[in-house]
């Protein structure tokens, strides 16, 4: 093998290698990423049937009913609008009543959303910080609150 | 009086640490010896300066000094010894002091053990090792400061945030920064041999055993919150892909592969670029892992307090490192030669190999990582980005990365014999294919991808072994013994930490056959975990020293014999009226039964989460034969700190006696 045979077989392999990996990248992050949806944005259909995505506000009070085999079923609010969600499992151990929620999940034909993961928060002044965003945009933002965000 | 001390000799550290960044700089490029060894000196008197402020606040903590803001938000007087101890990393500003103080540990060892160093290269890199450490004490002085008093001192304090009240909270942070801060020290050496202009194979040798300590403790420092994510959060899984969680792979990733490409510099002389590039991306990547997290920009159980002044501050420090470190390489790139070309099928291919493979791994994660801030930041859309794209993204850039091990490490430098090789794998080869057969065989169904996956791990594992057999025997059984013992350490070490790449490959592929049951049960039920059956015998209450807690009693019995009771609970701790789990596990060999309750709402039945995990220890005893193969390559004789090189002693045994 002479000098620049060499030195093409390497190069080669490394192009190789680095499209690949650029490919699945790309691919990767049109495919597999999760769009966060306040439920005003659920309302005005900006998700489609069927799409995974993250819904995320507070969990209204009274809403949240327990059924049996772990069948949980809740109402996601940012204020003006609300989203109905049904979950079955485990609930983390933060998820309460009046306090943010991020559910991951789809929704079915008849707009009801159906949850694959409940996340809560990991501490008790701790906001998941899209839904602080979100209820912010709604005007339903309280600093004062407990479950606001913590003071700088 | 004693914290205050505690913030005067903080206070006093940056001053001196600024003193250190210039001094000894100087003294390298003027050439003067005596201004470059006052550099030392000031690193070991920064040393014990951080460690008394560090242990000023330590004192604070342990008899709860409620005056301090500090103290107040984070400890609370119930709160048991050992979490007082750690509640003093556990938040904000005190996770920083121990990063500083970590900084400054690593420039004393720089400063203690290196005295072999070439002066100017000393000088420089313990020179801009105090820049680093200038940036962030000024950091901890002025936006994070953890001394400062209450104006009143409130009786009670507000408890550590209870999930971190573990044991393994109390290692976990100080072994991961001990990694992340100790590639500072790698970081400085590059940018001291850029300054001085000066860079050779001698470069690699005097980075490695700092590399090592960095690599062994980031290595260990991840299993670690690897394993306590899977016992304390209660969730089962053992890595998330978590923001967090990725900004300390990033660096691990880069920094194996800067191990391994400082190999190539210091036998070969080539990749010198390439390595000098690594070191700086390495702790980059750590400061852009420290941004993250501190910043509060990701939301995780990591951020501790939300301030965007903080994260601007880290922002400029990570921009004025990285900005520099390049713009300095930018300048000294051109006068680097390159080295020559070499054969693809060699021990240095099958490193470019390897470093081609984890740097393009770290590029995945770092964008799966920055993508969505950069998409908020531009559209204002919000997205995650999970485990799909990982598991799309960098499961297949490590499968061929893994094959390769076995072959990589039997390669002769400059010119390998590939089919020899293959050859001398045969046997590990076979006995993989046979499990794999044996596995697909066992277990009847399950995922291609994992019954293939432990095949290769079992195949890593037995051929790095393989290989230490194979050195011992040369020459015939009898004296293999000896010769076994006789084996170069770094060999040894390297065939171990491989094999603890098999050994972790072989616990997460099993992670596809656990069985997982999610139910409501009431005392007397029974639910079938595997070979287990878990029974529910009652539930009740309990008072710990801060938190009052829900207990439920299950057995466990193989067929009809009892072999172990659990007790996962609900704890409500008191201080910050916050629930935690606690998960109940009963060990069999390196296999778990995992059971994780949930809400006990009308106290008569209890919804819960139960796992039989096949073989799931052996995703943590992987990294930890790893961590060890790195010890042990570090107390390589021949390549100890200041051991004398062979090449200089030689000579002179070769002189005629008079």
């Amino acid at each position: 093998m002479t000098r620049k045979q060499k030195r093409l077989m390497i190069l080669g392999g490394f192009g190789l290698v680095l499209v690949s990996a650029l490919a699945l990248i790309l691919t990767g992050l049109r495919d597999q990423i999760v769009f966060f949806r306040s439920p005003t944005e659920v309302l005005a259909g900006k998700v489609r049937t069927g799409e995974a995505f993250r819904l995320g506000g507070l969990v209204e009070q009274g809403s949240v009913q327990r059924e049996p085999n772990q069948m949980v079923r809740f109402r996601v609010t940012d204020g003006p609008n609300t989203v109905a969600v049904t979950y079955q499992g485990l609930l983390p151990d933060l998820f309460r009543e009046g306090q943010g929620v991020v559910a991951e999940g789809r929704l079915d034909a008849s707009g009801a959303f159906t949850a694959s993961t409940v996340l809560a928060r990991h501490d008790e002044n701790y906001m998941p910080r899209e839904v602080a965003d979100a209820l912010k945009k709604q005007g339903h933002w309280q600093p004062g609150k407990t479950d606001g965000p913590p003071k700088p | 009086m004693i914290v205050e001390i505690g913030h005067y000799a903080l206070a006093l550290a940056l001053v001196l640490s600024l003193f250190q960044a210039i001094v000894p700089l100087w003294g390298a490029l003027k050439r003067d010896d005596v201004l470059v060894a006052l550099g030392p000196q000031a690193a070991v008197a920064q040393l014990l300066l951080i460690s008394l402020s560090f242990a000023a606040l330590t004192y604070a903590y342990l008899v709860s000094d409620f005056s301090v803001s500090n103290v107040y938000e984070n400890s609370h007087t119930l709160k048991p010894l050992i979490y007082k101890w750690s509640g003093v990393w556990g938040n904000h500003e005190g996770s920083m002091l121990l990063w500083v103080l970590i900084l400054a540990l690593f420039g004393a060892g720089v400063a203690v053990f290196s005295r072999r160093l070439p002066s100017d290269i000393l000088g420089a890199t313990l020179a801009v090792q105090a820049m680093i450490a200038a940036a962030f004490l000024a950091f901890v002085l002025f936006a994070s400061n953890p001394f400062l008093r209450l104006g009143q001192a409130p009786f009670e304090g507000r408890d550590l945030n209870p999930i971190l009240q573990d044991p393994g909270l109390a290692i976990h942070p100080p072994l991961l920064y001990l990694g992340y801060v100790g590639y500072s020290i790698v970081f400085s050496f590059a940018a001291g041999a850029l300054i001085v202009g000066r860079i050779d194979a001698a470069f690699a040798r005097m980075i490695r055993p700092w590399n090592l300590v960095a690599w062994i403790t980031l290595t260990l420092g991840i299993a670690m919150g690897s394993y306590w994510a899977y016992y304390e959060l209660g969730w089962g899984g053992y890595w998330f892909w978590d923001p967090v969680e990725n900004a300390s792979l990033m660096p691990w990733l880069t920094g194996t592969a800067l191990l391994h490409s400082a190999i190539v510099m210091e036998k070969r002389e080539a990749l010198k670029i390439w390595t000098i590039l690594l070191a700086i991306i390495t702790f980059s990547l750590s400061l852009l892992g420290t941004f993250l997290v501190r910043s509060g920009v990701l939301t995780s159980v990591h951020a501790f307090a939300v301030d965007p002044e903080r994260g601007l501050f880290i922002l400029m420090i990570l921009i004025a490192f990285i900005g520099g470190s390049f713009t300095l390489f930018a300048f000294r790139a051109k006068a680097m030669e390159s080295g020559g070309l070499f054969a693809p099928v060699s021990r240095e291919g099958a490193l470019v190999l390897n470093n081609l493979f984890l740097a393009v791994a770290a590029l995945a994660v770092l964008v799966g990582t920055l993508y969505p801030l950069a998409l908020e930041g531009v559209t204002g859309q919000k997205i995650s980005v999970g485990p799909p794209f990982f598991n799309l993204t960098v499961v297949p850039l490590m499968l061929p990365l893994f094959v390769a091990i076995p072959f990589g490490q039997r390669l002769a430098w400059k010119r390998g014999d590939l089919l020899g090789v293959v050859q001398r794998t045969g046997v590990a080869m076979a006995i993989g294919l046979v499990a794999t057969l044996a596995t697909a065989y066992a277990i009847g169904r399950g995922p291609a991808l994992a019954i293939l996956a432990i095949g290769l791990g079992l195949f890593i594992l037995l051929a790095s072994l393989d290989e230490i057999r194979e050195r011992a025997m040369r020459g015939g059984a009898a004296g293999a013994f000896r010769r076994l013992l006789g084996l170069p350490r770094t060999f040894v070490a390297t065939a171990l930490a491989h094999a603890g790449v098999g050994i972790m490959v072989i616990g997460i592929a099993f992670t596809a056959f656990e069985k997982e049951a999610i139910l409501s049960m009431k005392p007397g039920d029974s639910v079938k975990l595997g070979e287990y059956t878990l029974t529910l015998r009652g539930i009740s209450p309990y008072s710990g020293p801060n938190y009052t807690s829900t207990v439920a009693q299950f057995t466990v019995h193989d067929g009809t014999r009892e072999v172990a009771e659990l007790r996962p609970a609900k704890r409500l701790y008191i201080g910050r009226q916050m629930p935690t789990s606690e998960v109940g596990r009963h060990r069999v060999g390196l296999s778990e039964v995992y059971v994780a309750i949930g809400e006990t709402s009308d106290g008569a039945h209890v919804d819960l989460r139960a796992y039989w995990k096949p073989f799931v220890t052996l995703i943590w005893l992987g990294p930890v034969l790893m961590a060890f193969g790195g010890l042990l390559s570090l107390s390589d004789r021949r390549l100890r700190i200041g051991a004398p090189r062979l090449a200089m002693r030689r000579p002179r045994r070769l002189e005629p006696a008079e």
